[in-house]
C-alpha cells in the first residue's frame, strides 16, 4: 500500500502555495474506477448481512415453498419487526461509540407504561406518545450520565439499570397489566398501527426511522463524532470534541428509540404488560452484531443493523414455516449469529 | 519572510526544586523550519508543552509576532496559530482522511448536516497543498490503510486546516523507515513553501540536519547552541558538538570515532 504513493521529492523548495494549489483536481480517484466496485467496498458489511439473509431465506423457501407464498407470514413479521428496528438502530450508534446499552428493554417498558397511564387517564394518545418520548429521553440521559459521568462500565451499569427500572415497574404494578380498549378508535392508532393496502403501517415508520438514522450516522456531525469518539477518544478530545457529551447523547438516542419501540408494541396489542420489552434484549443485540457492526467501536452500519434485525426476526418464523419444530429455533439463531460473525471477521479488517 | 511568529525569552520551568528549563530563548520566524535537538531529559517535551499552552512557565516572556502575551494558555496558543502534531494518538485510524481532517470542526449546513462535497473539495485542496498526491488514495480512504509517513501528512493537513502558522512536529520520523521519512520531509518542505513555520523535534540528528533551516540544541534545560544552516557543515559537526556538551571532558574513543566519520 505504502509504495503506491511516491511523493515528488524533486519539487522545488521555493514553490509558492498558490502555484501548488493550481494543479488539476484530477489527482484523486476512487480505488476502483468503477462505481459499483467502490460501492461494494464501502458497504461490504451491510451487503454481507444481506447475503446471509438471502441465503437463509432461500434455504427456508426450498424446504417448504408453499408456506412462503402466503402473505400472512410476512404480515406477522412486518408487525413485530418495526419494534426491534427502533432499538437496533440506536444501539448501532452506542456500539460504534465503544459502549453498550442493556437497559433498553426496561426503558421500553417504562416509557410505554407512561404512555399507557396517559391513555388510560383519558388523554389523547398523541399526548401519551409525547410523554413516552420524554420519559425515554430522561431515562436515556439518566443511564448515559451514570455511565459517562459516573465513570462506570457501560456493560454492568446498564445491566443494573435494566434490573432496577424493571423492578420499579414490577413493584408499583404488582405484575398487573393495563388494557387500553379505547385505543383502536383513536387517530393515533390509525396513523401508527393500522394497515395500508394490507401492509402493517408500522413498517413504513420503521423504514423512515432507519433512513433518517442512516443519514444521521453518515451525513451528520453527530454520526461523525460518534465514530471518532469510538475510534480514538484521546484524539477526539484533543480536537475539541466534548467526548463525554457525545457518549451521553448516544444513550439518550437509545432511550428515545426504546420509547418509540415500547409505544408501538403497546399499540399492536392494545395492552401494556409489566414485562413489555423484556423479550427484545437478546434478539436486538444479536441483530446489531449480525448486521456487521464490530464490537470494538469506531465503525458500524445502520442499514446492516436493520438487515440484521430482519434476518433475526425471520429465523423464528422461517424455522417453523419450513416445517421444523420450534425446538430448532434457538439452534438456528445461534448458527446464524456465529456464521455472520465469522463472515464479518473475514470481511472487515481492523485498522490500528 | 522574517516576521517572527513566536519568541520565547528566558523561559524557566521548575517542578518543585527541579528545573526542567533554566532560561530558554527560542524563536521561530515565518517560513522557517527550526530543528530542536536534545537528549532525553533535555527539556524538549516541557518546551513543547509550554508552546502549546498545556504547561505554564514558571517565569519568562512569550511574544507572539513581536507582542508580549500575558496569561499564556492553550487557548492563547491556538489563537497564535500553534498546532502540535503528536506521532501516535493523533488520528482515528478507522475513519476516512476527510473525517480526520475535519475532526471536531466538521463543515456543516443547517442543523449539523455535513457538507460532504465541500469537505471533500477542501480536503483535496489541503492534501495538494502539502504535496500529498496519489492515484491510490482519495479523501475517502481509511487512514489505517496509509503508511506512517502518509499518516503524518494527514495530521499536518489537519493542522493547516486549523489555520496553523507554526506546526510543532514531535518526533515525526522516529518510528519511520527511510522512504516514509522522505515523505514526511516532502510534506514539511511544502508547508514551508506555503509560508508556514515548523518546529521539528527529533532524536535522529541526521533527520533534523537534513530538513531544518536552523538548529537549536537543548541540554539539561538550557540552549547549548543556536546555529543557522550555513554555520553547520555536517550532521557530524552537530553530533560532535552534542557530545562535547554532554561530556565536556570528552570521552576517549567516542570523540575520535566521530571525527573519523566526519
Amino acid at each position: 500500500m505504502s509504495k503506491a504513493m511516491e511523493p515528488d521529492l524533486q519539487t522545488p523548495l521555493g514553490r509558492a502555495s498558490g502555484q501548488v494549489a493550481k494543479k488539476p483536481a484530477k489527482e484523486w480517484s476512487h480505488p476502483s474506477n468503477h462505481w459499483l466496485r467502490g460501492f461494494v467496498i464501502d458497504n461490504r458489511a451491510s451487503l454481507g448481512t444481506l447475503a446471509v439473509f438471502i441465503v437463509m431465506m432461500a434455504v427456508f423457501i426450498i424446504a417448504n415453498p408453499t408456506v412462503f407464498t402466503t402473505w400472512y407470514l410476512y404480515s406477522s413479521v412486518l408487525t413485530t419487526l418495526p419494534v426491534a428496528l427502533f432499538v437496533v438502530v440506536p444501539l448501532v450508534f452506542v456500539v460504534t461509540c465503544g459502549e453498550i446499552d442493556l437497559s433498553f428493554p426496561a426503558t421500553m417498558g417504562f416509557a410505554s407504561w407512561v404512555f399507557a397511564l396517559v391513555v388510560q387517564a383519558g388523554y389523547d394518545p398523541f399526548l401519551g406518545i409525547a410523554a413516552a418520548l420524554l420519559t425515554g429521553t430522561l431515562l436515556g440521559f439518566l443511564v448515559g450520565s451514570l455511565v459517562v459521568y459516573g465513570g462506570l462500565s457501560s456493560l454492568i451499569a446498564t445491566l443494573g439499570m435494566n434490573f432496577l427500572l424493571r423492578g420499579l415497574i414490577q413493584i408499583i404494578n404488582e405484575g398487573k397489566s393495563t388494557a387500553l380498549t379505547g385505543l383502536a378508535d383513536s387517530s393515533a392508532y390509525k396513523i401508527f398501527s393500522s394497515q395500508v393496502w394490507g401492509i402493517p403501517v408500522q413498517i413504513f415508520w420503521a423504514i423512515a426511522f432507519v433512513v433518517f438514522s442512516a443519514l444521521l450516522y453518515n451525513r451528520h456531525r453527530f454520526g461523525a463524532q460518534v465514530k471518532v469518539v469510538g475510534d480514538n477518544p484521546d484524539s477526539a478530545r484533543q480536537m475539541g470534541i466534548d467526548v463525554k457529551w457525545v457518549r451521553v447523547k448516544v444513550f439518550v438516542f437509545v432511550g428515545i428509540g426504546a420509547a418509540i419501540a415500547g409505544t408501538f408494541s403497546v399499540m399492536i396489542n392494545f395492552t401494556w404488560w409489566p414485562t413489555a420489552g423484556d423479550g427484545y434484549l437478546l434478539p436486538v443485540l444479536a441483530s446489531v452484531f449480525v448486521g456487521g457492526t464490530p464490537t470494538w467501536g469506531g465503525i458500524g452500519t445502520v442499514v446492516g443493523g436493520a438487515i440484521g434485525a430482519v434476518t433475526v426476526s425471520f429465523i423464528q418464523t422461517g424455522v417453523v414455516a419450513a416445517g421444523l419444530s420450534g425446538f430448532y429455533v434457538q439452534f438456528f439463531n445461534g448458527l446464524i449469529i456465529i456464521l455472520s460473525l465469522l463472515g464479518h471477521k473475514w470481511n472487515q479488517a481492523r485498522y490500528r | 519572510m522574517s516576521e517572527r511568529i513566536i519568541e520565547l525569552r528566558d523561559i524557566k520551568k521548575s517542578y518543585g526544586q527541579v528545573y526542567a528549563l533554566g532560561g530558554v530563548d527560542l524563536s521561530v520566524d515565518r517560513g522557517e523550519v527550526v530543528g530542536l535537538i536534545g537528549d532525553n531529559g533535555a527539556g524538549k517535551s516541557t518546551l513543547i508543552k509550554i508552546l502549546s499552552g498545556v504547561v505554564k512557565p514558571t517565569s519568562g516572556e512569550i511574544l507572539v509576532r513581536g507582542k508580549p502575551v500575558s496569561g499564556w494558555s492553550a487557548a492563547r496558543s491556538r489563537d497564535a496559530g500553534i498546532e502540535t502534531v503528536f506521532q501516535d494518538r493523533a488520528l482515528a485510524v478507522q475513519q476516512t482522511i476527510v473525517r480526520n481532517i475535519f475532526m471536531g470542526r466538521e463543515l456543516t449546513s443547517f442543523m449539523g448536516w455535513l457538507k460532504v462535497n465541500k469537505e471533500i473539495e477542501e480536503a483535496s485542496r489541503l492534501m495538494r497543498e502539502i504535496g500529498f498526491t496519489s492515484k491510490v488514495f482519495t479523501p475517502h480512504s481509511i487512514v489505517g490503510q496509509l503508511s506512517g509517513g502518509e499518516r503524518q501528512g494527514v495530521a499536518i493537513a489537519r493542522a493547516i486546516y486549523k489555520q496553523a502558522e507554526l506546526i510543532i512536529l514531535d518526533e515525526p520520523t522516529t518510528a519511520l523507515s527511510l522512504t516514509e521519512t522522505a515523505k514526511v520531509f516532502h510534506f514539511v518542505r511544502q508547508v514551508r513553501a506555503s509560508g508556514r513555520s515548523i518546529l521539528f523535534i527529533g532524536h535522529n540528528i541526521h533527520h533534523v540536519f537534513d530538513i531544518a533551516d536552523r538548529f537549536v540544541v537543548l541540554d539539561r534545560g538550557k540552549v547549548a547552541l543556536t546555529a543557522g544552516r550555513t554555520e553547520v557543515k555536517s550532521a557530524e559537526d552537530l553530533i560532535n558538538f552534542m557530545e562535547d556538551v554532554a561530556h565536556p571532558g570528552g570521552l576517549p574513543g567516542l570523540h575520535d570515532g566521530a571525527e573519523q566519520r566526519a
